[in-house]
């Protein structure tokens, strides 16, 4: 078994069961130091990740898992993801008596979004999904005692067990048709299949992995859980799952020949998705749901690239440039939102800008971020997308992400209002140095990945994806 | 030294925003920091090279960003975009040195304007197209915070439907310059090469396309009839020195961006619709005087004129572009359009500053509530006047150099045009006299009574404004030979 291909999964794996057992032993004050644990954990899986990185990409574990540019960016994306989360974490947690075991289950969540990015086999693809899945209902449900964050939890399993199932259908479908779950072989076998079939089992798939990344039609979880789950944890909800599914779509829609009209169908996802965001976004008076619905938006300009994978080199590039934007910039809001101990009402954000100027400074950079506006990372992330797509001939695609992009600009302008127009009503408390840390570092990549996009966007470019 | 143009704004706003000081030196500080610019560009002026044969982009900088993309820091000037924003620089000293309220947020107040001189002069400035469309982006930003933090009436919601409203154009534009640069094989952002290449030559339908996003995106920015309706509400909630900023230097990124990016790199296309353009300036230059007319609002009024001056330059671009008109009469409109730029810019950056101080001094823009101050405030009553007369084109004065040009190209092209636009004349006329009678002459409303006269300070700015406004009225040839330098060029002469 060639192990060494697996380091870096290894790693989480083996720091999330330590730091389970870990917090079963700890005494209650001391529960804090899974966070460090937790920390160094994703550290050293970060390292090995970095290290396959100058390997010439390949398949392993009989094919099943993938070593290339595109899946070591995602699990690299995914890592920092994390990484920023735990920050987040010890301070919100300090009142709960067991948050240890907190630490363990976001571990097992990254592995399943790691698995996810990597999967080139359907079963190893249910695996993924079924992981993150299940570590993504506790996190979201982890407030035990707080109505909206059960509710949370059980709306995102709900949804989910009937994703999951459709995946499992999906799976056993394309098993039928074309008796293999390796990619490798299904590329090889899905021109000769009976094309109704092929597209019944292809839109199951598709359904399973559009609710990881909180695509149309399984989105619906997405606004539940930025409200209801602790902040950190949706912070993290809303990004690692999502970067994992995005991979793993584009590696399972490059399976499929023309006649599949599968870029019609992601192309359809994509336009739903996007607007359907929006448009949930734009009446909100509760920043955390909007967070939640743009979160849903932003999925809908990722599905871009995957239209037009493969008709231009650019587009795999674009893909994971604009995740990796979205990530830092996101994470950057719920931050924020976390450090102001989790105040979500809109009228709340009255006068942050005199209360919290550098808290405001990185809500502002942020949601500036998510727009698009030059030079944060952001703007990179999107103009790689309309290059990608006007190039490949699908430019009413960006005419339609533009609209929508326009129609972004109003809600988050509707929170940015108050916070700098508008004088503080009552003093603002906040949480610690912890969370304030990850909202710096935050800020300071979203300004640093636009600045400086240039040595990320040429490594990006050499990114392959298999098979 | 055009980089430093940009970044000593752009480090000066960080600067002040991280320090903490009384209020009156924030003030000077972001005077004397936003002066630099203004100095740096003189001296670029004074070394600016415009005998026959000199290249068309001087003082040229270039450093890579992102190359992959072909994406640089490009900066350079050509004799439109020396003039163009040399008045911008002077205009923003004037609007920081204005007396403003700042509400107890100075620092914040003048790091923000600084920030949005840096970024736009680097509109004017910048020889990329992507850095081009970022600054255009962040003057956006820029303005949004100061007309919702320090508008008034109703500012948050003025402020985002102007940033909402000219985001959307600037993302067509954006769309049009992907559309664009896609076509250049390696891929580049280079203005100077996309003009040399026009790489959209020989398709159709793509150029039109494109050129439809830049007419869009532009249009919007400019503002022409009818996607100006943002204007009025930006500028009535704005605060002085804003409004003179939105309308002396932002509504130019819109007429400057039509000739630097479509009229050069789309040449072809540009020519084929050159007369809707010529229409829709003509349908501009008549809606925004007659709606101004209509305005008991005194701010209004004046930010309707504008519609009408950039109407006015709208249609001296369309008739520099249109094909088989006399090369010397395309020129002359050219050259008329970009004087019009600058005197328009100063002309209604003054009056917007007028307007700032009588919402200070009365908070009410009502031009009925007004009447005789003339007896009492004998300067105001003065720099209006003067101001006002050169908005209406009299001659001697900078409008009026700039019309004659317009008109005398466009007669020669489209002459039932142009002398439907005269009509524009005639009305401006007649509401600029309107209102000017209305404010000062009559009887003085009891409620005036206490009404103070222009402040120093006040009257120091608009004196530079007013002076230079008179002396381009005279003697424009100093403004004349860099901006004739490179319309020459542009309009296939020599």
């Amino acid at each position: 078994m060639p192990v060494g291909d697996v380091l870096p999964e290894l790693s989480v794996l083996i720091s999330a069961v330590t730091l389970l057992l870990a917090a079963s032993f700890m005494r209650e004050r001391d529960q804090w130091l899974a966070a460090p644990g937790a920390l160094i954990g994703l550290t050293v899986a970060f390292a090995f990740c970095v290290a396959q990185l100058g390997e010439a990409p390949k398949l392993t574990f009989s094919g099943v898992w993938a070593l290339d540019g595109a899946s070591i960016w995602a699990r690299l994306i995914i890592l920092v993801a994390a990484a920023l989360s735990v920050l987040l974490t010890p301070e919100w947690l300090r009142q709960d008596r067991r948050h240890g075991e907190y630490y363990a289950v976001l571990m097992l969540g990254t592995l399943g979004a790691m698995l996810l990015a990597g999967a080139t086999d359907l079963m190893q693809l249910i695996i993924a999904v079924l992981l993150s899945s299940v570590t993504g209902y506790t996190l979201a449900a982890y407030h035990r005692n707080w109505p909206l964050s059960v509710e949370a939890g059980i709306k995102y399993f709900l949804v989910g067990a009937l994703a999951n199932a459709l995946l499992v259908l999906g799976v056993t479908l394309m098993f039928g048709l074309f008796a293999t779950t390796d990619y490798g072989e299904l590329a090889s076998r899905t021109d000769d299949g009976a094309q109704s079939m092929t597209l019944v089992a292809f839109s199951l798939v598709i359904v399973g992995v559009a609710f990881k990344l909180a695509a149309v039609p399984a989105h619906t979880w997405m606004p539940d859980v930025a409200e209801g789950a602790p902040p950190p944890a949706a912070a993290f909800l809303t990004i690692a799952p999502k970067v994992g599914a995005a991979i793993a779509l584009a590696r399972f829609v490059d399976l499929f020949p023309q006649d599949i009209p599968w870029r019609s169908v992601v192309a359809t996802i994509a336009i739903a998705t996007m607007s359907v965001g929006n448009l949930g976004a734009l009446g909100q008076n509760d920043v955390r749901r909007m967070l939640g619905w743009s979160s849903v938006s932003q999925s809908g300009y990722a599905l871009m690239a995957i239209t037009v994978l493969g008709l231009d080199p650019y587009a795999l590039p674009a893909l994971l440039f604009f995740l990796a934007s979205y990530a830092v910039a996101n994470l950057a809001a719920f931050g924020v939102v976390t450090q102001l101990r989790g105040r979500t009402n809109l009228a709340d954000y009255r006068g942050l800008a005199t209360a919290h100027p550098l808290l405001a400074a990185a809500l502002i950079l942020s949601f500036l971020s998510l727009v698009g506006i030059p030079p944060l990372a952001g703007f990179v992330g999107k103009l790689a997308l309309f290059v990608t797509t006007i190039e490949s001939g699908y430019a009413w695609l960006a005419v339609v992400a533009l609209i929508n992009t326009v129609v972004s600009l109003v809600y988050y302008l509707r929170v940015l209002a108050p916070v700098y127009f508008a004088e503080p009503a009552r003093p603002m408390h906040t949480l610690g140095y912890s969370a304030a840390a990850a909202v710096v570092l935050c800020a300071f990549f979203t300004v640093s990945l636009g600045g400086l996009a240039d040595p990320l966007w040429r490594m990006l470019t050499e990114a392959t994806l298999l098979p | 030294m055009l980089t430093a143009t940009i970044l000593i704004p752009l480090l000066g706003a960080f600067a002040l925003a991280c320090t903490r000081l009384k209020e009156p030196t924030y003030r000077w500080l972001a005077c004397s920091v936003g002066s630099v610019p203004l100095v740096l560009l003189v001296a670029v002026w004074i070394g600016f090279d415009t005998s026959t044969g000199a290249s068309a982009f001087q003082y040229v900088v270039e450093y890579p960003w992102i190359p992959a993309l072909g994406i640089g820091w490009r900066m350079g000037v050509d004799g439109i975009a020396l003039t163009v924003a040399t008045m911008s620089a002077l205009l923003f000293v004037a609007a920081i040195a204005w007396p403003a309220e700042t509400r107890g947020r100075a620092r914040e107040y003048y790091a923000w304007f600084l920030f949005l001189e840096a970024v736009s002069l680097g509109v004017f400035l910048t020889l990329d197209l992507a850095l081009f469309y970022v600054f255009f982006d962040l003057s956006l930003v820029g303005l949004f915070f100061l007309i919702g933090r320090w508008g008034h009436g109703d500012a948050e919601r003025a402020a985002i439907k102007f940033f909402v409203y000219t985001f959307a154009g600037s993302l067509a534009i954006l769309l049009a310059i992907i559309g664009l640069v896609l076509a250049t094989d390696p891929l580049t952002f280079d203005m100077r090469t996309l003009i040399a290449d026009q790489p959209l030559v020989g398709m159709d339908l793509r150029a039109t396309l494109v050129l439809a996003g830049f007419i869009i995106g532009f249009g919007i920015k400019t503002p022409f009839v009818p996607l100006h309706t943002w204007l009025p509400p930006a500028h009535v909630n704005a605060p002085g020195p804003a409004s003179a900023v939105l309308a002396g230097v932002l509504l130019k990124m819109g007429t400057y961006g039509l000739i630097r990016i479509p009229y050069s790199m789309l040449g072809d296309t540009f020519a084929r619709y050159a007369f809707a353009l010529a229409v829709l300036a003509v349908i501009s230059i008549l809606w925004g005087a007659l709606v101004s007319m209509a305005q008991s609002d005194l701010k209004r009024r004046i930010a309707y004129t504008s519609v009408n001056h950039m109407g006015y330059v709208l249609l001296g671009i369309a008739a520099a572009a249109t094909i088989g008109g006399e090369q010397a009469a395309r020129q002359m409109a050219l050259t008329g359009a970009t004087v019009e730029m600058v005197a328009h810019g100063l002309i209604t950056g003054a009056l917007f500053l007028i307007c700032g101080a009588f919402w200070q001094r009365t908070g009410d823009y009502n031009l009925e509530h007004y009447g005789g101050l003339s007896q009492i405030a004998p300067n105001l009553t003065r720099f209006t006047i003067l101001a006002s007369f050169a908005s209406l084109g009299l001659p001697g004065l900078a409008g009026f150099v700039a019309e004659l040009q317009i008109f005398v190209g466009a007669f020669s092209v489209y002459p039932w045009l142009a002398a439907t636009a005269l009509l524009g004349i005639l009305i401006t006329a007649a509401l600029f006299l309107q209102m000017l009678q209305q404010l000062f002459f009559g009887a003085l409303p009891t409620e005036r009574g206490d009404f103070r006269d222009l402040a120093r300070v006040e009257i120091i700015t608009l004196a530079i404004l007013v002076l230079l406004i008179v002396i381009i009225g005279i003697y424009p040839n100093w403004l004349l030979t860099p901006i004739n330098s490179a319309t020459g060029l542009l309009t296939g002469g020599v």
